[in-house]
This record gives structure tokens, C-alpha cells and sequence, in this order.
């Protein structure tokens, strides 16, 4: 917006800012001649602790691919443990035993750090990476100048968020060198294991939970109340871009359910710290004596608490990248989306009736026949918006001029495969079937193709999408082909496997990968698991450790582009509708220099009779009559 | 471009910014307790039959402690409606006494929690179990102001309520005659830990409530002279907050107390 | 809060006054049940009923909630169905084992 004031990242030298920013010189120049130098913030307040919404987003874009990085190198870990059980991890064994001692003794993973891998792989994943992505990253920098917004209605509370899952961050990763190890007990943190397991691990991982909790408690209140209150004069509801619903619906959730699981937390914790026995039975034999505990508490009662908050999570984490699938792929088919109607309604039920499925997690623990029914009921209920939504966006595919640029491809992939993962999540959805395949590999099969190939490809679709308007370069399309190509194949090379893996009965969360119920070590068993399920592991290990590799040139271009890219020739180089396309690159502090008026829904692509095959939001509301100017 | 809705209410939602976020946040903090008052439920449904304490707590004290926070919340109220008519004197006088009725709340509080605190329940060798305040110690006796029943009438302990008097003497007890003795603390049973919890977190919510209501009384004053606008939404928005913590204890009292 | 309404602080002062006397006297009712010599499950429903009296009074009142939108109304109001009927739920369902689990 002025000279004076660096923007993040800078991108262009200070003069070539082209016509428009000539225009708001000229209305602001007198306004910054005046206040000139002091409104020049250091670098610890624009950088750190800045209440720019756009920072912000930054900050916790770049701390979360930081964070699923290392998210995945566990899991690596953990595969070469399943493929290898008992041997030394190459390269990075005698490492592991420096920084680890006795656990990582001679570069071979013991069961218990195997355990503390797969629970901190599994939070790091869910609550480091991906929900601050989708959530609070993209949303963070998108939706306030989607709606025609200044910033978030409370920056402060925002910079706030961001700092609390940032110390969340630090405690759950400083966890792994205390003695006795990080959590071990699952994401889900069950008890009484959670609490019986000799490591304050499970006590950093809780007062980790409880700032990451708060973080996102913020930053939901922040969301809704600016999609409420500061839409630009125009943007009615049924004219946001469905990117804005799915952040609203995704806000509401976390604000309504994220509490519970604080509070569970917080139960967990006097479990752990002031031995009480919320969770803990009367009865309880640890290590073959009676616990010294009062006892006359429910294992059960964690259970219901985690899952109130953990089915809703799940969605917290597939709506955002719906919605930036649908942006990318109404954007690059050059019309409308179809449904748009169908599309927030069905979010909206989604979002509802994601709180009354949760104890189709819980189909094990000896639920009776009324309570099991009617969560089967909802859980089938629940699976007709999300067709839905997935249907419309197929749909929107017809008869429109598609260009297979690398965020498209991203958002077609995601189609297939969030299908995939939605369609197995059917038979899991019954009890009868779950009961069966509850805990076996085909539930992470299908948890991973949903937020795997699904959720993270519509992520990274965002990041190709909106990176022109961030840094004002494009990333570099070759190699975001390779990226996507690479990507996609071994995405399913690693998780359709395990499909067939947990239907022959292989269990998660073993650390020797199931070389216990192998035939090999039971050769007359009947249904011990056969050579060729366990040799699965091998060739997943090497689609997984391939699927690795493919990420190095996405982390190369992320970085690369920013002075290398390709520049962008216009404010709208994707020649988009939305508001966000419709604001200087990058958008200046306080965003829009003059408030935007908005005339028109979200998609107004290829409107007959329009000169242009697409007309933004906020472009004047046109005469009727056909004739230009 | 500056940050709309400030002070002034959007047209189509009759609210300004900080009320939505604050309603918003009320929303989270009762899905918070609601959590709490569940496993509540649930721990006491699932208890053995005979095995639930009742008239563990001081009906007198928690009613006191009732009408102090019923009233801290219609001083809350009168504060802020003395900002809206431009009283800032009687507005200082009104939040003052909030101060005060809230720190009030917190002393009742802690002297409850520390009449737990050393509340022993002591299982003797010979089966017999001691109940009652800690009196004195040291390292050969035990003082106790307080009762011994016999080891098959421990349900004497839990029903408090239907006993008519209980007698209160002051008995020494030998530690070689001492099983295992422990206080009244979460640890003791699932009620004691579900009341420490809950009502612990409600004090920090009050706490942390007098924190923000002090601030605004104290430095945060200053803005009145220069955006009393803005001040007094941020009364109502403190005040609105304020109200809900004593909601929660309009629940937190016949839940706990008085059934 | 733009209100075309002024604030008349007598009657908001005697409107605080009645409340706390009713706070007051809810309390009381309170105590009195739970003192009573009925079954703790009709004694429970009963106490729970007017807290919920004294918790509608303190939040149309004092948290002014009467005076906002129909939509913040309607919202508060599906809540609170939501809240009931899963609490119905869970005592419908609450002695439901699976057969031969149970002696």
C-alpha cells in the first residue's frame, strides 16, 4: 500500500508496484509523508509477533509443513521397524541412540519407542500438521480477504493462537528426552494405560493437548466472528465462496468440540499428576499388584470424552481442503460449481450431525444393541452430505474448459481418493463389519487415504493455488507435476495394501509387524497371517521411504520460487473471482485500500454476454444491456 | 482499512465484534463444564450403591458463597449500566465490590478446601477406621477431632446426611496401630477428585475473571477518558463473562451440595 | 451497543434488586428439597429443575440475553434441546448390555 512499510515476503523492489498502487500512493501519500517513520515495526513485531492475519498464516503454514516433515520421518521409522523388526535402522540408528539412549539401544527401536513414535506420529499429524494447515493457515491468510475483510475481527487473539500451538509444539516435541520417553499410549491416549505407563510423557502430551486445545479455540472464535461480522457490504451468506463455509462449519466444530477433550485432559492429567481415578476402575492390577488408587472410575468415560471430540475432528480436517477443492476446481474449469445450494447446505449437516457419530469408535467395548443401532443409523446418515458434496464437485467437472495445471491436478486426485477412503469408511461405519476390522490395518488404511492422499493433496493444490498471491511468483510447474505424479503413486502404493493386510487380520500398533501372528512363527495356526501379507511391509516401507523423496522437490520449489519463480504479470494471474484475487500481490497491511462492494456469487465464471470469461465479486454490477463499456 | 464493528453494532446482527466473540467463547466454556457435569454423571451412576458421599460438603458455606457470587453479578451488571449513563465513580464503586464479593468467594473456597485438606480418613490395623480433622502429630500419635467406626460400617463415612448427630471427640492414635491413612483430597475417592476438579476450575475461571475485571478497574480505566465507548463494551463484554462463571456455579451448587 | 433505548437506572436497579431476592429464594427451595425426606432420583430432578429456573433468570437478565436477536435465541434454544436429548439418550440407553455379559 505505501513505500514505507515492507511487505513479507518482499517481492518486488520498491518503485515497479504498477498503475493501481500509483493510485493508492496518491490517495495515501500525504497520510504516510506525514506519519512516515514510526509506523515502521522491527522485525520481532512484524515477524514474530505480528497481528497481521496474513503473518500469521505464514507462520503457522510454514510451522505446520515443518511439523508434518518430521511427523513423517517417524513414520518412516516406524516402517522400517515393521518391514525390519529388531534391526538397526540405517544412517540413522547410531543417532537415534545418541539422542535417545537406552530405548534406540544399538540403532534398533524397542517396542516402547516404536509406541512413543505411533502416538506422537498420530498427534504431531493430526494436531501439529494438518489442522493448523488447513484450518488455521489457509484460513488465516485466505478467508478474511475472501469476505472483503481487513484483517481477522481480533489480531491480537490471532497472534495469541499462533503462539500457543507453537508452544503446544515445543512441549510435544521436548517430550521425546525426558526419561521415560514421549506418550506412548496411543493419539487416543487411552486409559488406564495412559496413566499406568511409567513415563511423564503422557503428562507433557496432556498440557501439550491443552495449549494446542486453547490455540484452536481462539483461533475458532476469531473465524466466526469475522465470517459473521466483517463481510465486505454485499457478501451475503449465500454468496461466499464455499472455501468460507467449510472454515466456518470447520470453526463451529472446533469451538463446540474441543472443549470436551480439554476437559477430559484436564482429567487425565489429575489421573497422571494427583492420582485420582476418574478413569481408573476399581481393581486395577498394574504390573501384577493392586493399584494404589481409590478406584470407581471408567476407562469408558475417557473414551466417549475423546471420541465427542475425535469424530469431530476428523472433519475439522477433511472440510477445509473440500473447500479449497472446490475453489481450484470451479476456478480451473471456467464455470460455475453445480450445487452450489446442495454443497452448504450438505456442509452445514455435516457439520451437525458430525456430534452425534462419535461411538462408532467405540462399536469394541461392549455396547448394547439400542446404542449401537442408533450410532450405525447416524454414521449412514452422515455419509449422504459428504457424497454430496463430493458428488457436486464431480459434477462441476462437465462441460467445463479445464486446464491441468499442478493445483488442478492436485484437486482432481483428491477426488478418487477421498472417495476411496470415504467408501471403505462404509463397512467400518456397521458394527457387525467393525467388529471384525476395528484396529486391524484396513481402519488405517482408510483413515490414511481420507487425510492422506485426500485432505493433504487438497493442501498442497492450496499451496500451488495461492502462492502467486503470496509471494507474487508462480511455483515452478514442472516440477509440481513431478511432485503430484510422484506423489499420487505412491500415496497408494503405501496405504492400498494395507486394505488387504487388515482384512487377512494384521493388526496395528504391533512394533514387530505382526511377525507374532506370522505363519512363519505359528505354522500350523489357522489364521495366522500368510508370508505374503507380511512381505507387504517390505515393499511399503520402499513406497514409503519413495513417497519421501517425492516431497523434496515441493519443499525445493516452496523455497525456490519465492526469488526464482516465474513473476506474475497481473493481481489475478489465474484470472479467479474471488476477492483474494482481487487485491494488490501481496495484499498490503489492512488489505483492501477502499472497502470492496460486493454484486455478484462467488463463481460468475463464463457468463454469457460477459467480456471476459470471468467476472469478480466485486466488479461494478453491469447494465443489463449487452453492449461493452 | 480499519477493523469495522469495533464499538458500533453491525446492522444485521444488532452485535458488535468483542460480544460475538465473547458469546462465542461462553459457548466453548459450556460445552467445557458440560463435559465436567457428564462425567460427573456418569462417575456417579456407575459408584456402588451406598458408596456416594452425601453431606460431605457445608450446605451453609456453599450457600453463602451462592449469594455472594449472585451478588458480584448484579454488581456487575450496575457497573456496567453506570458506564452506559457516564457514572464513572458509581461504575468504580460497583466493580470495586464485584472485586471484593469475588475475592470473598475465593477465601470461603479455600477454607472449604483446606477443611478437606486435613480431614483424614485412618484404617487401623485391628479393622476399625478413624474419620475426622487432623488435630495434631507427630511421629508417634495422631490426633484426630473426629469418630472410629467399625471396618464393616464404612458406609457410616459416606452418608452423612441421613445420620442424625455425629459425634466428634478427640481420639490419639498410636502409628503402630496405623494401616494407612490418607486426607480428603482428589486422590481419596472419585467424588473428592470430581470436586477438587470442578470447583478448582471454576475458581481459576474466577480468578482469572478478577484478574481481567481488576485490570479494567485499576490501569484499563484510563480508556474511559479517551474511547468510553469502547471501555463500556468492554465492561458488558468482562461483565457477560462474569455472568457465566456464576451460571456455572448456580449448577456447580445443588450438583455438588445438595444432592 | 447501539440501543435506540435509554438505560432508566432506577428500574434497572429495582430489576437487580427482585432478582436477587429470587436467586435468593430458588436457593432456598434448593436447600429445602434437598433436605426433604423423598428418593434421591425424584429429589435430583426436581433441585435440577429450578437450577435451570435460576439459570434462565440469570441469563435473560442479567446477561441481557432477552434483549438480543431471535437468531441468538433460537440458537440457545436448539442447544439446549441438543443437551436434553442426549442426556436422553444416554439414560435410554443405559442399561442396554449385550446379552450374556451381565449377572
Amino acid at each position: 500500500m505505501d513505500n514505507t512499510v515492507k511487505q513479507f515476503p518482499p517481492f518486488r523492489e520498491a518503485p515497479a508496484h504498477g498503475d493501481h498502487d500509483h493510485a493508492h500512493d496518491e490517495h495515501h501519500g500525504h497520510d504516510h509523508a506525514a506519519h512516515g517513520e514510526h509506523h515502521e515495526p522491527g522485525f520481532l513485531t512484524k515477524y514474530v509477533f505480528s497481528t497481521d492475519h496474513k503473518v500469521i498464516g505464514i507462520q503457522y503454514g510454514l510451522m505446520s509443513l515443518l511439523f508434518m516433515l518430521f511427523g513423517f520421518g517417524l513414520m518412516i521409522l516406524m516402517r522400517w521397524q515393521i518391514a525390519n523388526p529388531s534391526k538397526p535402522v540405517p544412517f540413522l540408528g547410531p543417532l537415534l541412540e545418541s539422542m535417545l539412549g537406552q530405548v534406540a539401544a544399538h540403532g534398533v527401536i524397542s517396542p516402547e519407542l516404536y509406541n512413543s513414535f505411533g502416538a506422537m506420529h498420530g498427534t504431531i499429524m493430526v494436531f501439529l500438521g494438518v489442522v493448523p494447515l488447513a484450518f488455521a493457515a489457509f484460513g488465516n491468510y485466505v478467508v478474511p480477504l475472501m469476505i472483503g475483510a481487513p484483517d481477522m475481527t481480533f489480531p491480537r487473539v490471532n497472534m495469541a493462537s499462533f503462539h500457543a500451538f507453537f508452544l503446544g509444539g515445543v512441549v510435544m516435541l521436548v517430550s521425546f528426552f525426558i526419561p521415560g520417553g514421549a506418550a506412548q499410549a496411543g493419539w487416543t491416549s487411552y486409559s488406564p494405560l495412559a496413566t499406568t505407563i511409567p513415563t511423564n510423557g503422557q503428562a507433557f502430551w496432556l498440557v501439550g493437548m491443552v495449549l494446542l486445545i486453547t490455540s484452536s479455540l481462539l483461533g475458532a472464535v476469531n473465524f466466526i466472528a469475522t465470517i459473521i461480522q466483517l463481510r465486505a457490504p454485499g457478501m451475503t451468506w449465500m454468496r461466499l465462496p464455499f472455501f468460507v463455509w467449510a472454515q466456518f462449519v470447520t470453526a463451529f466444530i472446533l469451538l463446540l468440540a474441543f472443549p470436551p477433550l480439554e476437559a477430559a485432559g484436564v482429567l487425565q492429567l489429575m489421573d497422571n499428576v494427583a492420582h485420582t481415578s476418574f478413569f481408573l476402575p476399581t481393581g486395577l492390577a498394574v504390573g501384577g499388584r493392586l493399584a494404589d488408587i481409590s478406584g470407581g472410575g471408567s476407562p469408558l468415560l475417557w473414551q466417549h470424552l475423546f471420541w465427542f471430540l475425535g469424530h469431530p475432528e476428523v472433519y475439522v480436517l477433511i472440510l477445509p481442503a473440500m473447500g479449497i477443492v472446490c475453489e481450484v476446481i470451479v476456478n480451473n474449469t471456467r464455470k460455475p460449481v453445480y450445487g452450489y445450494k446442495s454443497l452448504v447446505y450438505s456442509v452445514l449437516f455435516v457439520g451437525f450431525l458430525s456430534f452425534i457419530v462419535w461411538a462408532h469408535h467405540m462399536y469394541m467395548t461392549g455396547m448394547g444393541q439400542k446404542i449401537a443401532t442408533f450410532f450405525q443409523a447416524t454414521t449412514m446418515i452422515i455419509s449422504i452430505p459428504s457424497v454430496i458434496i463430493l458428488t457436486c464437485l464431480f459434477i462441476s467437472l462437465w462441460g467445463g474448459s479445464i486446464r491441468f495445471n499442478t493445483p488442478m491436478l492436485f484437486a482432481l486426485a483428491f477426488l478418487p481418493m477421498f472417495g476411496i477412503g470415504g467408501l471403505t469408511g462404509l463397512p467400518l461405519g456397521l458394527a457387525p463389519a467393525d467388529l471384525y476390522l476395528h484396529d486391524t490395518y484396513y481402519i488405517i488404511a482408510h483413515f490414511h487415504y481420507v487425510v492422506a492422499p485426500g485432505t493433504i493433496f487438497g493442501l498442497f493444490a492450496g499451496v500451488y493455488y495461492w502462492y502467486p498471491k503470496i509471494t507474487g511468483r508462480f511455483m515452478n510447474e514442472f516440477w509440481g507435476r513431478v511432485h503430484f505424479a510422484c506423489s499420487f503413486v505412491f500415496m497408494n502404493i503405501v496405504f492400498m495394501p494395507m486394505f488387504l493386510q487388515g482384512i487377512k487380520g494384521m493388526l496395528r500398533r504391533m512394533s514387530d509387524g505382526a511377525a507374532n501372528y506370522s505363519a512363519a512363527r505359528v505354522p500350523g495356526a489357522i489364521d495366522a497371517l500368510p508370508d505374503s501379507i507380511i512381505h507387504l511391509n517390505h515393499f511399503i516401507l520402499w513406497a514409503a521411504v519413495a513417497l519421501g523423496v517425492a516431497q523434496i522437490p515441493f519443499i525445493i520449489n516452496v523455497f525456490w520460487s519465492i526469488n526464482h519463480g516465474e513473476k506474475v504479470t497481473s493481481d489475478n494471474p489465474w484470472h479467479a473471482t474471488t476477492l483474494e484475487w482481487q487485491t494488490p500481490t501481496p495484499p498490503p497491511h489492512g488489505n483492501f485500500s477502499v472497502e470492496p462492494q460486493v454484486a455478484r456469487g462467488p463463481y460468475e465464471y463464463s457468463v454469457p454476454g460477459a467480456a471476459t470469461d470471468y467476472t469478480p465479486q466485486n466488479a461494478p454490477a453491469e447494465k443489463k444491456s449487452p453492449a461493452a463499456h | 482499512m480499519e477493523i469495522p464493528y469495533t464499538s458500533t453494532a453491525r446492522p444485521d446482527t444488532g452485535l458488535y465484534n468483542a460480544k460475538l466473540g465473547i458469546w462465542l467463547f461462553l459457548a466453548s466454556e459450556v460445552m467445557l463444564f458440560g463435559a465436567l457435569f457428564s462425567a460427573y454423571v456418569l462417575l456417579r451412576v456407575g459408584a456402588p450403591e451406598g458408596f456416594w458421599p452425601h453431606g460431605w460438603l457445608s450446605v451453609t458455606l456453599g450457600t453463602v458463597n451462592t449469594l455472594i457470587l449472585a451478588l458480584s453479578a448484579i454488581t456487575t451488571l450496575l457497573a456496567w449500566v453506570a458506564c452506559k449513563v457516564g457514572n464513572f465513580r458509581q461504575f468504580k464503586l460497583f466493580h470495586g465490590c464485584t472485586l471484593l464479593l469475588a475475592l470473598s468467594f475465593l477465601g470461603v473456597k479455600s477454607y472449604e478446601y483446606h477443611d478437606k485438606w486435613i480431614h483424614y480418613e485412618i484404617h487401623l490395623k485391628d479393622g476399625r477406621i478413624a474419620d475426622g480433622h487432623l488435630e495434631d502429630q507427630d511421629a508417634q500419635t495422631v490426633t484426630i477431632m473426629g469418630r472410629i467406626i467399625p471396618g464393616d460400617q464404612e458406609q457410616l463415612l459416606y452418608d452423612l446426611r441421613s445420620q442424625k448427630t455425629i459425634p466428634r471427640d478427640e481420639i490419639k492414635l498410636d502409628r503402630s496401630n496405623i494401616l494407612k491413612m490418607e486426607n480428603y483430597g482428589p486422590r481419596h475417592n472419585t467424588f473428592t477428585a470430581i470436586y477438587f476438579t470442578m470447583t478448582g476450575l471454576h475458581a481459576v475461571h474466577i480468578l482469572g475473571g478478577c484478574v481481567v475485571i481488576g485490570f479494567l478497574w485499576g490501569p484499563g480505566s484510563r480508556m474511559w477518558k479517551t474511547d468510553h465507548q469502547r471501555f463500556t463494551n468492554r465492561i458488558e463484554v468482562s461483565g457477560l463473562f462474569w455472568h457465566f462463571v456464576d451460571l456455572v456455579w448456580i449448577f456447580l451448587f445443588p450438583v455438588l451440595y445438595l444432592t | 451497543m447501539s440501543e435506540s433505548t435509554t438505560i432508566n437506572v432506577k428500574s434497572t436497579v429495582r430489576l437487580c434488586g427482585i432478582i436477587l431476592f429470587v436467586i435468593a429464594c430458588t436457593t432456598a427451595v434448593m436447600i429445602t428439597i434437598s433436605f426433604s425426606p423423598f428418593g434421591w432420583p425424584l429429589k435430583v430432578a426436581l433441585i435440577l429443575g429450578v437450577a435451570v429456573i435460576n439459570a434462565f433468570l440469570v441469563a435473560s437478565y442479567l446477561m441481557h440475553l432477552l434483549t438480543e436477536k431471535k437468531m441468538v435465541f433460537i440458537v440457545g434454544f436448539f442447544t439446549v434441546c441438543f443437551f436434553i436429548s442426549l442426556m436422553g439418550l444416554t439414560i435410554w440407553a443405559m442399561q442396554d448390555f449385550p446379552i450374556g455379559t451381565t449377572h
